[in-house]
C-alpha cells in the first residue's frame, strides 16, 4: 500500500467519523435543548403550554404550600411577574423562600408550571451588614461584596 | 506577619518565573550554555517560593487568623482541622494558589529529575513552564490575592460552604489539579520541540511518564468528584453532564488519546505531528476547564465569587497560550519530519482509531458545553444542554470505541492480523454474548440497549484478560512456565490490560445503575416501611445529634430482606450549619456486593413523618472501582522498566548545543 493510499484511508476514516459526529450532534440539538426563561419572559414570549423550559427567579415570600405526599406549590417571581409552580418530590437543600431557584418542566393549559426538576443555587455566600461596614472602613470593600450583601438571604442571626 | 511573608514570597516567585521564562530561551538562541542552565535552579527556587506562599496561607488557616480576609470568609474555629486545611482550596483564591503550587512543583520535578534531557529541550521546556507559571502568579497577585488583610480582625470566621465540608473534598481538588496541571509538562515539551524545530521518538519517551502520571491523577480526581456528588448532593446521581464536570472530562479524553498516540510515536516514530498537536490541545482543554470553572461564567458549586475582571484576565491567558501555541504549531509543524509507514490494520491503526473516536467524543462534549455560552453571548438566549444531548452524541461514539478496544493490544505493530485477533477474542466474544443473553433473561425492564451495553462491558473485560492469557500462554504451557512468562512481561503490558479491564468495569457499573436502578420517593411515618428491589426498609424514627459546627437530625432505618432476615441499620441525616444558615443532606449508603442501597431524607414534618428518597443502585460501585483499576494500570505502566531507566543517551551529544535550525 502506498503512502498516498494510506493517507487517503486515514483522511476518509477521519472525515466519516466527523460526519457521523456532526449528524449525531445536529440530531441531539434538535431534541434536547431547553430554553431558560424568567417569569416575565414566559408572559412576553407567550411560551406554549407543553414546551419544556427552565423557569428561573426567586421563590416568592410566603408562597410555599406543602400538600400531601410530597407535593408542593410555590410561586417564582422576578419582581414584575410571578408564575405558580407545582412540584412533587423532595426539594433541594438550598431551596428557600426569597432564594433563587430554577425549575425545569412545562406550563399546563391553565398557566401553572409543572416542574419535574428543581435546581437551587449551590452557592450561598453572604456577608453580615456589620462586617460589610467594617470592610468599607478598612478599605477592603469590593463591589462584589455589595452583590453578596444584597442577596436576600442570611443576614446573620437568623437560625 | 506570616501572610505578608507569603505575599512577598509569591512576588519573588513571579520575578523568578520571569527570569526562568526569558534567560534560557535567550540561551538557546545564542547557544549560551550558561544562560540555558539557569532554567533548572530557577525552577527549583520558584517552587520553593510558591511553596512558602502556600504554606503561609495554610498556617493562616490552621491558626484561624481571621485578619486574613480569605480565611475569615471560608474558615471557622469550630471546624475540624482537616476542613480548615481543605478550606484552603475550597475558595477561588486558595484554589488558584494550589494550581500554581502544583504547576511549579511539576516544573521543579522536571528540573530535578531531567538530568538526561538534552540541554536545549530542557531549557526551552522549563521556560515555557515558567511562562504559564508567571501568567497565573500575576493573575493571583492582581485579581485574586489570598493574603488581603482586614484592619479589625473579626472574632469568628464565616465557615466553609457546608457541602464542601466533606472528606471527599480533601482529596478531589488536589487530584484533579495534579491531572490538569500535569498536562502542562506535555504542553511545555511540545512547545519546546516546536521552538527547536526538532522532534524524535525519544521525545515521546520523555513525555509519556508525565502524561501517564497526570492521566492517573485526573482519572482518580474525576472519580472522586463523581463519588462525592453521588453521596453528598442527596439524589444519587454519579454524573450530571454539568459543564464543570465536562471541563474535567475533556482533558481526560484528550489526555487518553495523547497517552495512546505517544505510544505509537515512541515505538514506531509515527504520528509525531499529531502527538504534538494533542499535547497542545490537552493542556488547552485544561486551561479552558480552569477558565470555565474559575471565571464565573457558569453557575455551579465550583463558581465561588463572580468577579468579571477575573474572567477577562483568565480569558486573556487562555487566548495568549492557546492561540500562541496553535500559531506556533501552524508555523513550525511542517518542519518536523514525518514518521514511518503502517497498514490501516495494525496496532498503529487501532491506536489511530482510538484517537479518532476519543478526540471526536471530546469535541462533542466541548461543543455541548460551549454552545450555550456562545448562544447567550451572541443572541442573549439562555439555554441548557442537558444529559439527553450528551447521551445521544457521546454514547454512540464511545460504544464502538469500547467494542474495538480489545483488538488493539492483540494486533501486531506495522501489519496486524485482524482474523487472528478475532479468533483469539472468540472466547471473550462468546462470554459477552452469554452476558447479553443473561442480562436479557434475568433483569426485567430497563432500556433495550442495556443488555448490549453489558455485553460490550464484558467483552472489554474479557478482552483484557485474553491479552494477558495470550501473552503468558497460560492455557498452553505448564503453569510454572506461564508464571515465568507473566513475570517477564513488560509492566506496561500489564498496565494496558489493567487499564482496559478497569474501563470495562466502569462501563458495566454505568450501564447497570442507569438501566436497572430503582427509586422510591415518599413521605413515611415512623413504623412504616418501603419495599425496593429485594429489600424492605423500615423507618424507626428520628433523633438529634450534635457535631462540632453542625446539628444533625438523624433518621433511623432498619433494612430487612423481603424474606424477613434483618441486614442492618441506615442513618441518613439532615445537617444544619448555623454559621452559614444552611442545611445539607447526608445520605446513608449500604453496600450489598457492588450494589448499594441509598437513603436520603428531607426536613421532618410536624407529625413525625419525613420525606424519604430511597434508591437501589445496582452495580454502582463498579463505576469507581473501575477508575481505581485504571489508576493501578497507569501505575504499573509508569513503573515499566523503559520509563524507569529513561531514554538512552545518544552516544555522542551531537547537535545538542547547536542553534535550533
Amino acid at each position: 500500500m502506498t503512502r498516498k493510499q494510506r493517507r487517503l484511508i486515514l483522511i476518509g476514516g477521519g472525515l466519516s467519523v466527523l460526519a457521523i459526529a456532526v449528524a449525531l450532534m445536529l440530531n441531539a440539538f434538535r431534541d434536547s435543548i431547553v430554553f431558560f426563561n424568567s417569569p416575565s419572559d414566559v408572559v412576553e414570549k407567550h411560551v406554549e403550554p407543553g414546551t419544556r423550559i427552565r423557569l428561573g427567579g426567586l421563590v416568592k415570600d410566603g408562597s410555599l404550600v406543602r400538600g400531601n405526599n410530597l407535593s408542593v406549590r410555590f410561586a417564582v417571581t422576578d419582581g414584575k411577574t410571578e408564575i405558580p409552580v407545582t412540584y412533587s418530590g423532595v426539594l433541594p437543600d438550598l431551596f428557600r423562600e426569597r432564594q433563587g431557584v430554577v425549575a425545569e418542566g412545562a406550563l399546563d393549559g391553565g398557566g401553572v408550571f409543572n416542574a419535574d426538576t428543581i435546581l437551587a443555587k449551590h452557592d450561598e455566600t453572604y456577608m453580615p451588614k456589620e462586617v460589610a461596614d467594617a470592610l468599607k472602613k478598612s478599605g477592603h470593600w469590593k463591589d462584589d461584596y455589595a452583590q453578596r450583601a444584597a442577596m436576600p438571604i442570611g443576614g446573620g442571626g437568623s437560625k | 506577619m506570616i501572610p505578608e511573608l507569603g505575599h512577598y514570597a509569591l512576588m519573588l516567585a513571579l520575578g523568578l518565573a520571569l527570569i526562568q521564562g526569558i534567560m534560557p530561551v535567550v540561551g538557546t538562541r545564542t547557544n549560551d550554555p550558561v544562560l540555558m542552565s539557569i532554567a533548572a535552579p530557577a525552577a527549583l527556587a520558584q517552587f520553593a517560593f510558591v511553596a512558602t506562599a502556600f504554606t503561609a496561607l495554610a498556617v493562616s488557616y490552621v491558626t484561624s487568623d481571621f485578619s486574613v480576609l480569605n480565611v475569615y470568609e471560608n474558615s471557622n474555629t469550630q471546624m475540624p482541622l482537616i476542613y480548615r486545611l481543605t478550606s484552603i482550596w475550597g475558595n477561588h483564591e486558595g484554589s488558584m494558589m494550589l494550581w500554581v503550587s502544583i504547576l511549579t512543583f511539576f516544573g521543579a520535578l522536571v528540573a530535578g529529575f531531567g538530568a538526561n534531557l538534552p540541554m536545549v529541550l530542557k531549557a526551552n521546556a522549563l521556560a515555557v513552564q515558567a511562562w504559564i507559571a508567571a501568567a497565573f502568579e500575576f493573575f493571583i497577585l492582581m485579581t485574586s490575592n489570598p493574603f488581603v488583610r482586614i484592619a479589625n480582625a473579626p472574632f469568628e470566621g464565616q465557615d466553609l460552604n457546608p457541602i464542601l465540608q466533606d472528606p471527599g473534598l480533601a482529596f478531589h481538588p488536589p487530584m484533579l489539579y495534579l491531572g490538569y496541571v500535569g498536562f502542562s509538562i506535555a504542553f511545555s515539551f511540545a512547545i519546546a520541540a516546536l521552538l527547536e524545530g526538532r522532534i524524535d521518538a525519544a521525545w515521546a519517551r520523555w513525555v509519556r511518564p508525565w502524561v501517564l502520571g497526570a492521566w492517573m491523577c485526573l482519572t482518580l480526581g474525576i472519580a472522586g468528584g463523581s463519588y462525592w456528588a453521588y453521596y453528598e448532593l442527596g439524589w444519587g446521581g454519579f454524573w450530571f453532564w454539568d459543564p464543570v464536570e465536562n471541563a474535567s472530562l475533556m482533558p481526560w479524553l484528550a489526555g487518553t488519546a495523547l497517552l495512546h498516540s505517544a505510544v505509537v510515536m515512541e515505538k514506531r516514530g509515527a504520528l509525531k505531528v499529531w502527538t504534538i498537536l494533542l499535547a497542545i490541545l490537552t493542556f488547552s482543554l485544561s486551561l479552558i476547564g480552569t477558565f470555565l470553572v474559575r471565571s464565573g461564567v457558569l453557575t455551579s458549586v465550583h463558581a465561588f465569587a463572580v468577579d468579571p475582571r477575573r474572567g477577562i484576565f483568565i480569558l486573556g491567558i487562555l487566548v495568549v497560550f492557546i492561540g500562541g501555541a496553535l500559531s506556533l504549531y501552524a508555523w513550525r509543524a511542517p518542519l518536523l519530519k514525518q514518521g514511518g509507514l503502517f497498514a490501516p490494520i495494525s496496532r498503529e491503526g487501532a491506536l489511530v482509531f482510538n484517537n479518532l473516536f476519543l478526540t471526536t467524543a471530546c469535541a462533542t462534549v466541548l461543543i455541548g458545553t460551549l454552545y450555550p455560552l456562545a448562544l447567550e453571548a451572541l443572541t442573549g438566549a439562555k439555554i441548557s444542554v442537558g444529559p439527553p444531548f450528551f447521551n445521544l452524541t457521546f454514547g454512540p461514539l464511545f460504544i464502538p470505541l469500547m467494542a474495538v478496544m480489545p483488538f488493539g493490544p492483540l494486533m501486531g505493530w506495522k501489519r496486524g492480523d485482524l482474523l487472528g485477533a478475532a479468533q483469539r477474542l472468540l472466547a471473550a466474544a462468546m462470554l459477552a454474548a452469554l452476558a447479553t443473553a443473561a442480562a436479557f433473561a434475568l433483569e426485567h425492564g430497563g432500556p433495550v440497549l442495556a443488555p448490549i451495553g453489558v455485553g460490550v462491558a464484558v467483552f472489554v473485560m474479557a478482552g483484557a484478560v485474553t491479552d494477558i492469557v495470550e501473552r503468558t500462554l497460560i492455557l498452553r504451557v505448564p503453569f510454572r512456565a506461564a508464571l515465568r512468562r507473566a513475570l517477564g512481561l513488560p509492566r506496561s503490558a500489564w498496565g494496558t490490560a489493567f487499564a482496559h479491564f478497569g474501563m470495562g468495569v466502569t462501563l458495566m457499573g454505568i450501564v447497570g445503575v442507569t438501566a436497572w436502578g430503582s427509586e422510591r420517593i415518599a413521605e413515611v411515618k415512623p413504623g412504616a416501611s418501603l419495599d425496593i428491589s429485594h429489600y424492605r426498609v423500615t423507618f424507626d424514627g428520628t433523633f438529634n445529634r450534635a457535631g462540632s459546627n453542625y446539628r444533625d437530625v438523624v433518621g433511623r432505618f432498619t433494612v430487612h430482606r423481603l424474606n424477613g432476615e434483618m441486614i442492618g441499620n441506615m442513618q441518613p441525616s439532615r445537617r444544619a450549619f448555623p454559621d452559614r444558615n444552611m442545611a445539607t443532606t447526608e445520605a446513608a449508603l449500604m453496600s450489598r456486593g457492588v450494589s448499594q442501597l441509598y437513603i436520603s431524607i428531607g426536613d421532618p414534618n410536624k407529625d413525625g413523618s419525613v420525606p424519604v428518597r430511597l434508591y437501589f443502585k445496582p452495580y454502582v460501585l463498579m463505576i469507581w472501582l473501575g477508575a481505581g483499576i485504571m489508576f493501578c494500570g497507569g501505575g504499573l505502566s509508569l513503573s515499566d522498566r523503559r520509563l524507569r531507566v529513561g531514554a538512552p543517551r545518544p552516544a555522542k551529544p551531537r547537535a545538542a548545543l547547536q542553534p535550533a535550525e
